[in-house]
């Protein structure tokens, strides 16, 4: 029930995120909203509410590594687009091993 | 370039783009739990920046750009992807505000309304993407 619940909350808050990004042009204002704290925003109010402030403020301080992540895995996605010619789903699919290098190689040499 | 509100762009996206945000915005929200649940927020909190709709959102911005220019007799496929790039490189000035948010929330939710904590950061990360945005475009000018 708690996944359901966590499920509809998420699906909701990134969808909102989304089109409040759609809103706008040119296209790179628009892909801010990518990097929009939407997962965090629903994870965090179920956080606090179910295993207190201390839980949420871990999860914040390990997000700090993964946004890091983001912002490395974003600008090899552009440099992919523009400099390879690659397609958006090739370059993006194919870079999201770097997301998980950085995210964990700092979480390894600082959080764990 | 003009900052523009452009309600055309949410007329163009299908309702089945729309689905598929909320499919993988839901997934991550609820992988984010059960990875709490059996690593600990530690593990879990990395992946409330994981790039989960990135893949889906960049190509139906390629897409929707290579259509919108196919339909001006226009060869949209290297379009589509600038606007790609475009997007993916917007994401990266708006992880910098991301990185802000977690900052603030990781410092000041113990101790401090959550709901004013998440509020502040949210606007904390708007205004740092914007402002990185703005910077940008100003050097490029």
């Amino acid at each position: 029930m708690e996944a359901i619940v966590r499920f509809v909350i998420g699906g909701a808050v990134v969808s909102a995120f989304a089109a409040v990004g759609g809103l706008f042009k040119p296209t790179s204002f628009a892909g801010l909203f990518g990097a929009a704290p939407s997962v965090a925003l629903a994870t965090l109010g179920l956080a606090i509410a179910q295993e207190g402030a201390g839980y949420a403020s871990l999860e914040c301080r390990s997000m700090i590594s993964g946004a890091v992540a983001l912002g490395v895995y974003s600008l090899l996605v552009t440099q992919l687009l523009m400099r390879g010619r690659f397609s958006a789903l090739l370059a993006t699919v194919s870079s999201t091993p770097i997301w998980f290098l950085v995210a964990f190689g700092l979480w390894k040499i600082f959080l764990r | 370039m003009i900052l523009k509100i452009d309600p055309a762009g949410l007329k163009e996206a299908k309702w089945h783009e729309y689905v598929l945000r909320f499919v993988f915005g839901g997934l991550i929200t609820a992988a984010a739990g059960a990875i709490g649940k059996k690593w600990g927020p530690v593990v879990a909190g990395l992946f409330l920046a994981f790039p989960a709709i990135f893949p889906a959102s960049a190509t139906l911005v390629e897409k929707h750009e290579c259509e919108r220019k196919q339909r001006k007799g226009l060869h949209g496929e290297q379009r589509g992807i600038d606007a790609a790039a475009d997007d993916a490189l917007g994401a990266a000035m708006g992880s910098v505000g991301l990185l802000g948010f977690g900052v603030i929330c990781w410092l000041f939710i113990p101790g401090h309304s959550p709901v004013l904590v998440l509020v502040v950061a949210a606007l904390a990360w708007f205004v740092t993407a914007v402002s990185i945005w703005i910077l940008r475009e100003r050097r490029w000018r």
